[in-house]
């Protein structure tokens, strides 16, 4: 899950990161508003105004501008707000600017990078430090890698001082910026662990000329299996504006989903065979509408839920139904087809193709519903009948 | 022979009491496991479908002998039961649970790799079953057959959809196993790999990733050193678009790492004949023997 720059400035704050003052604005009135409260609190006509979407690459698209005085300040938000930004990371619809960020300014000296992840291959949390701040990191891996210093946490007895020296001396820190960088690294490291971070990167880390460490950007995601440990506090920073709404919708009911560009909608069980049956639709020269895991325990309403999901798109032109029950009884996915093809009426081909747990009493569902439903024996048949039927 | 589990198995059901642990445990002693008991905190002394149910994993090994746990305990307990079957030295402890936060498979990971007594495999994965001897886990045994070759797999529904043609082409199994789709897991496909490879009696392999991380890579270069049998592979979400989780945790593509193409392209160079689409993947395998 992903939350807002300024959201994870705030619980940045809470951790003893340094972060820039900045004011949180809904509109560009409150930005105005603030970016005079920020110049009479620092006496410092530098502000930065900078908008706020989940996605990175804002900078590049026009989405941080910094002004001096109140009523440039106002121009930029103007500027701003409402505008579609659009990033490598935004896809090429873009997203509106509907937040802003009103930050004061600071004085730059040099440009770091740090992040921490959850590294798969040391199975622990991950901390790449680089004194090459504010480029794109991957970049940077692919060109420099000699320039990103990685040390990894053991999770037994947590981050320790040398780590933190050797990240410290690899970018070359003075001893008060290394002292001030310690105190950062491991308010970062306790935020990672206690708030189930998926990843927290700092692009860029700054340091200023007094020789302060500061968080100029900040980024938060959380790890959604741990959604349980966090509930209230996560439900209160989501920005649901941000998310594809079918998607949210498909996530309530316990479902997963993808929309995609094809007309092929897909509702299967299992993960892996998800996928697989988008690649096979391809293979056979079909485009699939979407990703749709309904999941191991998934009820006979989370079934019909998922075939309205599907057809929501205008796009679909006929469904693929592909489940190998383990879990999954494939008597629960007969009576939900048959629900949801009871209820909403279906006006294109479907193709559904049943085998595993209860298959002989889902496929005898099926049967005697006396709908017109073609059925297959093997994912590549029900493949080749769908791309074939959703042509017309 | 086979590896993990056979009919000496001993197994214990961690949150056999609840609904889903209730259904797969008569589904498992329907296909013939010994399952020697259940272990619920709070229920022990109880009895379900005449297996014994104690409060604490301790008790279990101790009273009963179990030598391997399946654990269905929901997320965020699940951890902890890996915890108490490590703590009572299960050899093999294999958890279906999906959606352990990736932070306590972190510590649950350290734990495993400072002891040599128990083997975790998954989580999130349908579990390990050795035909006409075995099953721990949540796969429909129905369409195995007893046989000579190995499976491992991400996925677990892939893992019947191999099995399945498998059974269908008369080529039986020897053990299948399903590692699961977590970013942070137990055992790895190498490790499965160096059982099939040490195991007489499995004369071929096939193998199934998906996009994200690296294993389908570090697989291949260990087959092409040290693997001496023939191995299909297939790796599911050539399709899959980059930055989007397709629907187990670890199944992204980021930064333009863990793609199918180039895990594809490493196990070719590894000598592993990739099938085309799913459906090809017992016949890909067949071609082989």
């Amino acid at each position: 899950m992903n939350i807002h720059e300024y959201q994870a400035k705030e619980l940045y704050r809470k951790y003893g990161i340094p972060v820039p003052k900045g004011i949180p604005c809904m509109s560009p009135e409150e930005a105005t508003a603030a970016a005079k409260q920020l110049i009479e609190e620092t006496g410092n006509e530098v502000v930065v105004v900078k908008a706020q979407i989940h996605a990175g690459g804002r900078g590049k698209a026009g989405g941080v501008k910094v002004v001096k005085g109140v009523q440039a300040a106002t121009a930029a938000a103007n500027e701003i707000f409402g505008k579609t930004l659009v990033t490598h990371q935004t896809g090429p619809e873009g997203k509106v600017v509907q937040r802003l960020l009103v930050e004061q300014g600071l004085a730059i000296k040099t440009e770091l990078y740090l992040a921490l992840v959850v590294d798969r291959e040391s199975r622990r949390i991950a901390i790449m430090a680089s004194t090459e701040g504010g480029m794109d990191i991957e970049e940077v891996a692919a060109n420099t890698p000699e320039k990103i210093h990685t040390i990894t946490i053991d999770p037994a007895v947590g981050l320790q001082g040398y780590q933190v020296r050797q990240l410290a001396f690899g970018l070359g820190l003075s001893k008060q910026e290394q002292k001030n960088f310690s105190k950062l690294l491991f308010g970062l490291a306790k935020l990672f662990e206690h708030e189930d971070c998926s990843i927290a990167e700092i692009n860029p880390l700054i340091l200023t000329e007094d020789e302060q460490v500061v968080a100029l950007d900040a980024k938060v995601n959380f790890d959604s299996n741990a959604e349980f440990r966090h509930k209230a506090f996560w439900d209160s920073v989501r920005d649901l504006s941000e998310e594809a709404p079918t998607e949210t919708e498909a996530k309530e009911a316990g479902l997963s989903f993808i929309q995609l560009d094809g007309n092929i909608g897909c509702l299967v069980n299992g993960a892996g065979l998800a996928m697989s049956t988008m690649d096979t639709i391809k293979y056979y020269g079909g485009e699939p509408a979407n990703f749709l895991d309904v999941g191991g325990g998934a009820s006979q309403e989370a079934v019909t839920k998922a075939f309205r999901i599907i057809l929501q798109s205008e796009a679909v032109q006929g469904i693929f139904v592909n489940i190998f029950g383990g879990i999954m009884r494939c008597d629960t996915i007969a009576n939900g087809v048959v629900a949801a093809t009871k209820e909403l009426g279906l006006k294109v081909p479907l193709v559904v193709r049943l085998e595993g747990t209860k298959v002989e009493e889902g496929r005898k569902i099926l049967d005697e519903s006396g709908l017109a439903i073609t059925s297959a024996a093997t994912m590549a048949e029900g493949a080749q009948k769908i791309v074939a039927l959703a042509k017309g | 022979m086979s590896i993990l589990v056979d009919k000496d198995t001993r197994l214990v059901v961690q949150g056999m009491t609840g609904s889903v642990g209730q259904f797969h445990t008569e589904q498992m002693l329907a296909y013939g496991t010994n399952i020697v008991a259940g272990c619920t905190p709070g229920k022990g002394g109880t009895s379900l479908m005449d297996v014994p149910v104690f409060d604490t994993m301790r008790q279990v090994v101790k009273q009963t002998g179990a030598n391997a746990s399946c654990i269905f305990v929901p997320p965020p307990f699940a951890a902890d039961a890996i915890l108490e079957a490590v703590d009572a030295e299960v050899p093999l402890i294999v958890c279906i649970t999906e959606g352990i936060p990736v932070m306590d498979m972190v510590k649950v990971r350290r734990v495993l790799d400072s002891q040599d007594k128990s083997r975790l495999i998954g989580p999130n994965c349908p579990g390990v079953i050795t035909p006409d001897q075995c099953k721990i886990g949540i796969m429909p045994g129905h369409v195995h057959k007893a046989g000579r070759v190995g499976v491992v797999s991400k996925s677990g529904t892939l893992t019947y959809e191999a099995v399945g043609q498998l059974t269908a082409l008369g080529i039986g199994q020897s053990t299948a196993v399903g590692i699961g789709g977590d970013p942070i897991n137990g055992t790895d496909f190498i490790d499965v790999l160096k059982l099939f490879n040490d195991d007489p009696n499995t004369d071929g392999v096939i193998l199934i990733g998906e996009i994200g991380g690296n294993a389908e890579e570090q697989a291949a270069a260990w087959i092409k050193e040290n693997f001496e049998k023939p191995v299909a592979g297939f790796i599911a979400g050539r399709t899959a678009p980059p930055g989007k989780r397709m629907g187990h945790a670890g199944a992204i593509i980021s930064g333009g790492k863990g793609t199918a193409d180039a895990k594809i392209a490493a196990l070719e160079d590894a000598g592993v004949k990739v099938a085309p689409t799913p459906s090809d993947m017992g016949t890909t395998l067949q071609g082989l023997l």
